[in-house]
This record gives structure tokens, sequence and C-alpha cells, in this order.
């Protein structure tokens, strides 16, 4: 299987490093250094990095090995940034023997990372699983994978098995196919019950997860990362990014770009620096949509210069989320697309909770009405924005009104024609892509 | 030391029958669905009584009173579930 059919059908496999290893000031890190091939075998994997430092039983070396990982300042890539050596300590001291979960669900629909990462570099995430098992003393490690990669990461811990080389078993679950499915409580009662949903918190599953147990839960591209820092160290590490936010990250460039991949930057280069990256711009663009369909949308021209980071994206009410990048041709009206997005992740609610299931489809009906030029309530439609945050079990909802507010604000010229009865677009919507209902 | 509390809403378990926003309007608003919006505040000492009072009526008990203070929350101390214990 190559990798193009391994992401959402809009952004193509791994992106070639831009010229030779070390050209682009130590990137790739994480992606191969070369265009094209399947999966990186063991060997190869080994051949490329080396093997993965033993850590053993011994709580000081773990403890040393968590104190080198803050000292890096690894954040989690999934989408919530959280400090990864803060979550490893905590599940290291939780009570009784911790679990470790590797998240490669990649529920965002034109996201491709999770996807890209684990079929050409497998290993580099199961390193990374092994060695969080090895720093919380876990004995059982999952990685739950999108079913376009489950194959890959199976040959690959088969492999891996065969060889006797991790001390401890992973296995592989195929995730759900839904958006909320890799929120980290959704993930644990997924693996533990079937079911995808959100749980309430607390307990935090860092305390009480899986079976009770504490349960560590790691996007697979963080997993990656903290592969390499147990190899190669902090100071590595720091040496990309920007000193608040250090390191690299991968980023999902769709749309309409030249070259549509995921690509490998340092976090903190400008937005311009990673669309030239992904060939520039296919057309004249009006927006972009960072982070994922809970980011923002922000007009091109201020896009360009605001760098890929949460101190550079925070001022306009963004982070960098999942490393979705999304251009938006001119022609196709962002409003339109909004209310696909919006209507979507309406229906993507796990429908739990009353502000979640009524506020999402009242607030997706008001954009649709907006969207074709019928009668709606500007005045209804900010009371109802205004009722949904901070108010559901997960940030579901939250993310839905923060891209919904932002689409607002950056199409404003957009909206007064809608509101007298015209649109822009020549061209159909459907630039962000919107799966297909699964029967659930 | 005063007894801080907040009120808190379980939205998984709320299904917006709106008895907290009648027992305490002064808390706890609707939302156009009949979901409750808490004030994002400690409540009163004056509004604790019927603040327990809304908590007791909830019919299916999402509701609660959390204390805050500035000392961690004491903590029940339950055995890891077996099958996590720390030999297993």
């Amino acid at each position: 299987m190559n990798t193009a059919e391994c992401d959402a059908g809009q952004a193509a496999g791994a992106a070639p490093a831009a010229g030779a290893a070390g050209e682009r000031g130590g990137l790739p890190r994480l992606l191969p250094e070369r265009e094209g091939g399947g999966p990186a075998t063991l060997a190869g994997h080994l051949a490329r990095h080396g093997r993965l430092p033993r850590v053993g039983r011994d709580t000081g070396r773990r403890a040393e090995f968590i104190a080198e990982v803050g000292r890096a300042g690894l954040t989690g890539r999934g989408g919530a940034g959280f400090p990864t050596a803060r979550k490893l300590a905590a599940v290291a001291a939780g009570r009784g023997r911790p679990v470790v979960i590797g998240n490669g669900t990649e529920g965002e629909p034109p996201s491709a990372k999770d996807k890209v990462l684990l079929a050409r570099e497998p290993h580099l995430v199961l390193d990374g699983l092994v060695f969080a098992a090895e720093l919380t003393g876990a004995r059982r490690a999952l990685v739950v994978v999108h079913p376009a990669v489950r194959e890959i990461v199976h040959t690959a811990v088969a492999e891996r098995s065969r060889a006797g080389h991790d001390p401890v078993q992973v296995r592989v679950l195929t995730a759900a196919a839904r958006f909320v499915a890799g929120e980290a409580s959704a993930l644990v009662n997924w693996v533990e019950h079937g079911r995808p949903v959100p749980t309430r918190v607390p307990p935090r599953i860092s305390e009480r997860g899986l079976g009770g147990c504490p349960t560590l839960v790691q996007n697979v591209e963080t997993l990656a990362h903290l592969a390499l820092i147990a190899r190669y160290g902090a100071s590595w590490f720091r040496s990309l990014g920007t000193p608040a936010e250090p390191g690299s990250m991968l980023v999902t460039a769709m749309g309409a770009v030249r070259l549509p991949a995921v690509y490998e930057i340092g976090i903190g280069a400008a937005v311009g620096d990673v669309l030239a990256l992904a060939g520039g711009p296919a057309a004249e663009l009006t927006a972009l949509l960072i982070g994922g369909y809970s980011g923002i949308w922000v007009d091109q021209a201020a896009a360009t210069t605001l760098p890929f980071s949460a101190a550079g994206l925070g001022p306009v009410g963004g982070s960098p989320g999942a490393g979705l990048l999304a251009a938006l041709p001119a022609g196709v009206c962002g409003l339109a697309e909004t209310a696909r997005v919006a209507r979507y992740l309406a229906a993507e609610s796990a429908g739990q909770c009353g502000p979640c299931v009524f506020a999402l489809d009242s607030i997706a009906g008001e954009l649709d009405a907006l969207a074709a030029g019928r009668r709606f309530d500007p005045a209804r439609l900010h009371r109802w924005l205004g009722q949904v945050d901070r108010r559901g079990a997960c940030h579901h909802p939250d993310g839905a009104v923060r891209m919904i507010r932002s689409a607002l604000a950056v199409f404003a010229p957009e909206l007064a024609q809608h509101a007298r009865g015209w649109c822009g677009g020549t061209r159909p919507a459907g630039v962000l892509p919107i799966p297909a209902r699964t029967v659930r | 030391m005063t007894v801080r509390a907040r009120l808190r809403a379980d939205p998984i378990a709320c299904d917006g029958r709106g008895f907290c926003a009648e027992i305490l309007p002064e808390m706890v608003t609707l939302d156009d669905w009949g979901f409750p919006i808490i004030r994002d505040a400690d409540v009163p000492d004056a509004l604790l009584a019927d603040a327990g009072e809304a908590v007791r009526l909830c019919p299916v008990l999402a509701l609660r009173l959390d204390q805050v203070s500035g000392r961690s929350p004491a903590r029940g101390a339950p055995s890891p579930p077996a099958g996590c214990g720390p030999d297993t």
C-alpha cells in the first residue's frame, strides 16, 4: 500500500525533504529522508536511528528520562499541546500498574499526518510507545490506529515481536471512524466498552483510565518525537523550533496548494513558508483554515507572516492544533465551506450533552440558511454561539464555535453579500473533505 | 476559613429538567433549549442552602456543589482495581 491511500483523499503521501537531509536545518526528523517507498522495516529503522536506550525498572533512571523529556519541552501533537513530561510523571506516579495508549485515531477528516507517519515510520511510533511504557512502568501498551494503516502497523508489531525487540507486548486496535473518537476519554471508552464517546471528567484518565488503571494517552506523532528524544536528548530536540515551543511538527497542507501533502516544519515557521513548502498556492487564496476543523479561519494576507506556533497563532485566537493548513481558493465561498463543516461537526456530536446536541445543530441550521442566502437572524446566531463555551463534557462544541466565530469575522464581506441575497462564489464548496455518513 | 463552593453540572447526566434554575435563579439560567448555564462564580454564603437544595432535587443527580479551597481536596484512597495492582 502506498501512502497516498492512507490519507483522507486530499493530501498526498509524505512529502520529500526539500533536498538532501540537513538542507532544511535537520529536517525531516520524523518523516523519511527520501520520497516514495513503503513503510520502514525494523532493520531500516534501526540503521537510521539506532536502538532505543533501555530504561529498565530502576525508578531513578525513569525519573531522569522523564526530566530529560521535560527539558526537551515536548508537547502533545494531537491538538491540545499538553506537556508530555507532566503526563508521563502523573501516570508513573499513579496508583496501580499504568497502561499506555498510542493515539493514531486521526478523526479529523482533512488531516493525514498521523496516517502518513504510521504508514512510513511505524517503528518510530512503536519505539515511542514502548519507551513511554518503560518510563511509566506500564506492562500493557496499545496503539489505536486509523483503519487505513492498520495492516502496516500490525506488520511492524509482528516484526518486532518475532525479533523479541521489546520488553512489552504491543496490541494494535482499529480506531472508530468518528470526529470525537480521538479525544482521550473517548479513546479509553472505545478500547474498554466499544463506545467512542467522551466520558465525564473527573476522574482524569491519568489517574483512573482503562480498567481503572492510570492511563497515558499520547498522539502517535508525540510518541515518535519521544523516541528521538530518548536517543538524541533534549538539546538536540531544542535545536529546532522556538525556545518556548521547541522541536518540529507535522503539518497537513491541503486545499488550494500545488503539492498537498504532509510536511515537517520547525515549530514557528511562518505560515507563508509552510505554503511555499507545499509548492505555493495553486490559485489566488482568500483565507486559510489553521489547526483543524476546530481551528480558525485567517485572512490569507494576514496569515502568511504568522508563525505556525501557539505563540504565533494565539493572538489571533488560534493554535497549531493537529497541524492542519487548508487553503481556500478565491471563487469558493468561505461561508458555504463553513456551513458544510459546521453541519458535519454538529452531526459528529457524541449526542451526550445538551448544549452540543441542540446548540450545534441549531447553529448549523442558521449557517445553512446564511450560506444559501435565506433569511437568518444574526442576533440569534450570536446568542447561540455565546451559549456553548465550556458546557460540554469535552471540547468538541467549543472548537466548533471557535471555528464558526472566526469564519464570521474573516468572511464579513461575504456575510454582507449573503444578507443581500447573493453569493460571490463561482465554484461549488467542497474544498474541505466531509466523510460520507457512516453507519453507527 | 470560609468555605468557597462552586456549583457544577455533569453535562452528560443533565437532561435539562430545569429544577436548578427554578430553585436558584441567582446562579442558574437556562439556555434556549432548557439546559442550565451556571454562573462561573463562587456560590455566596446566603445561597448555599438553596444550592444544596438544588443539588438534592436534581432528578438525574447531575448537579453537585464542589468545595474549592486553598488546600487540595481530601481524597479517598481507593485501592487500584484488580488488573492494575502493583504486581499484575
